[in-house]
């Protein structure tokens, strides 16, 4: 299968605080579907910097991004927060779980908003993630309860709920002992055999070392 | 039931924060609560003043008053209005005063056939001297209608011995103000005799006494019949000075007046031109109560607006990832503004209810009784006007407090948070 699920052209992006600097520098990328690609590099080198623009979550670019086969560079607020909602899963270095919620209502929230299945319907599906990561017993704890490890899982089974067509992982691992950076190594690895799209940010050399392709960034440039 | 999600995480987060929630509302109850209970007491305290200030007051007030204007005097029939000559005149005074209303029975008949007009009492009245032993003591006789006096000023209610009625049924009855007949030291059935300034003098028998509760009044005024003080005067028996009119609406007074003076032709005097301290002194209470009231409901709002603020601070990050997730601005703002419309609304209704209890509280503490006031508990007006003013500037309140942490939060970059 060789199909395009992202594909970025010349992509440029400059910060003008605290003085003007180039971070992003004529950046053409192509994300096959189906694809486990880490992005490494130095700090600074511009790697979340695309990562972030490459979420449509950063709109202040030039160049062109699509996702899916549509164009996403110029759409407004309102459509990316859509777009992001059904075609992208997100897992940062912070859980960034909400504490009022249960784990099962976090995973559950995205899907809520989507709004294409009924509840008891995103219900079992959320069950069925946290199956498969392998902690369905916590789902009604309140999610500050868990260990930092089994909130980076939940993080993940959230970023899956809408099955999207894009994950974008930033420093997923960043936050984690040797332990729990292994599993989620080895949840990753099991998403992409399963033929998930994942996109991630890591300067762990061990992570990157596992997936399909290494991108490496200097200087706004991908060198590699 | 499935809520939408962007009230059910407004809905979990206002409940994860149950204390706070609630000091926000207790400020919007306390603000509708204190505005309710001022404003019912207040209007309350403007009724009562102006009931008793007008208790002895008629709405409309006819009579003919004495001119000033003599520029049609002797001189110009004099002088034949020769334009050469100037004729200053120094202190000029009336040839003949005949302060009677001409046609007073045409008058009253046409005032009662008004649908506005309630009650019209004829007067006449005179000045006259109550002899008690061997001093005299100043008063005034009005000589009325009795059925349709008690009709104007609510006489019947004012009797502190005997009945209004009794002037019908007595021969030479008089009706004495309480604090008339304390002085004259004289109860029901003595006899007092009245004189004249012109030096005609007659003998009543007390039939009852009233009290206004204004001593101006109590202390100088006494009733007969009509026909009682023509005779005194020895006037015939469609001599009258006065005529009183009450309104079905006393706010009409002022409209009346102006069409009775181009009709008649006579001094129409309305109760708001005789007695403009009335209204300034409402005007100036209820000035005082909105100012205070609104403080009040605004200081609330500001209330509200620290702790969205402060909730807001608190929950960037929560902002960031649900912006990554796919909710957009407008979601955002939804969610936090709907926090702060929960608070208010539920402070307004908790408000109302407070004010109601307060006010209603307030109505049933006895007033401290004396012997001029006639009013059992403190005065309160209950309105639903003002609930719903208060309810309504109370969620306004709320709206404006919510909307502008809401919108901070809606603006929010989610890359801004979510790098750092």
């Amino acid at each position: 299968m060789n199909e395009p699920i992202l594909e970025a052209t010349q992509l440029n992006k400059f910060f003008r605080l605290p003085e003007p600097f180039q971070v992003l520098k004529d950046i053409s990328l192509s994300v096959q579907k189906g694809e486990f690609i880490t992005i490494v590099g130095k700090s600074g080198c511009g790697k979340s910097s695309l990562l972030y623009l490459l979420s449509t979550l950063d709109t202040d670019y030039t160049g062109n991004l699509s996702i899916n086969g549509s164009k996403v560079t110029g759409l407004n607020e309102h459509d990316l927060s859509g777009f992001r909602n059904e075609h992208i899963g997100f897992v940062f270095q912070f859980h960034y779980l909400l504490p009022e919620f249960t784990v099962l209502q976090n995973i559950m929230i995205p899907a809520m908003k989507l709004g294409k299945l009924s509840r008891q319907q995103i219900e079992h599906n959320a069950m069925q993630r946290l199956e498969e990561m392998g902690i369905r017993d916590v789902a009604l704890k309140p999610s500050g309860k868990l260990s930092g490890g089994q909130q980076q899982r939940v993080a993940i089974a959230r970023a899956l709920i809408n099955n999207p067509g894009i994950i974008m992982a930033d420093e997923p691992t960043g936050n984690l002992d040797s332990n729990n950076t292994q599993i989620i190594f080895n949840i990753f690895r099991q998403l992409a055999q399963e033929g998930n799209t994942i996109l991630a940010v890591t300067h762990d050399k061990d992570f990157a070392a596992r997936s399909d392709r290494i991108i490496e960034m200097m200087d706004g440039r991908i060198i590699h | 039931m499935t809520l939408p999600v962007n009230l059910l995480i407004s809905g979990t987060q206002l409940l994860a924060r149950k204390r706070q929630s609630f000091i926000a509302m207790l400020g919007v109850i306390f603000g509708i609560a204190m505005f309710i209970f001022m404003i019912s007491f207040m209007k309350g305290v403007n009724n009562y003043i102006q009931d008793t200030m007008l208790s002895a007051i008629p709405d409309v007030h006819i009579y003919n008053d004495i001119r000033t204007d003599y520029t049609s005097s002797v001189t110009s029939i004099w002088l034949r209005n020769d334009p050469d000559k100037v004729v200053v005149v120094h202190h000029p005074r009336p040839e003949k005063v005949r302060l009677n209303l001409k046609n007073a029975s045409l008058i009253i008949s046409d005032l009662k056939t008004r649908s506005d007009v309630e009650v019209v009492s004829p007067l006449l009245s005179t000045q006259v001297f109550f002899n008690y032993g061997p001093v005299q003591l100043n008063g005034v006789l009005d000589g009325v209608n009795i059925l349709e006096e008690a009709r104007l000023f609510s006489l019947r209610e004012r009797m502190m011995t005997g009945r209004a009625e009794n002037l019908l049924t007595a021969d030479k009855g008089i009706l004495l103000g309480q604090g008339l007949a304390d002085k004259l030291n004289v109860v029901r059935g003595d006899q007092v005799t009245l004189a004249t300034p012109a030096g005609n003098s007659m003998r009543f028998r007390v039939v009852g006494t009233f009290s206004f509760g204004l001593s101006t009044v109590d202390n100088i005024k006494a009733y007969v019949s009509l026909s009682g003080v023509q005779q005194l005067l020895a006037k015939d028996h469609d001599y009258i000075t006065d005529i009183r009119v009450k309104l079905k609406d006393i706010n009409m007074a002022r409209d009346l007046a102006v069409v009775c003076r181009k009709k008649y032709g006579y001094k129409s005097e309305d109760w708001e031109s005789s007695n403009p301290s009335i209204k300034a002194g409402n005007l100036i209470r209820d000035t005082l109560t909105w100012v205070v009231s609104l403080t009040l409901l605004t200081v609330a709002g500001f209330g509200i607006y620290n702790i969205m603020n402060m909730v807001i601070s608190s929950k960037m990050k929560d902002i960031a990832i649900l912006k990554a997730q796919g909710f957009d601005g407008k979601d955002i703002l939804m969610i936090f503004l709907s926090q702060s419309l929960v608070i208010g609304i539920l402070g307004a209704l908790a408000g109302l209810l407070l004010g109601f209890l307060l006010s209603y509280g307030l109505s049933r503490v006895p007033f401290p009784q004396t012997e001029f006031t006639f009013m059992k508990f403190f005065p309160v007006v209950f309105d639903i006007k003002y609930y719903f003013f208060g309810a309504g500037f109370g969620m306004l309140t709320t709206f404006v407090a919510g909307v502008l942490p809401a919108r901070k939060a809606a603006r929010v970059d989610p890359v801004a948070i979510l790098r750092s």
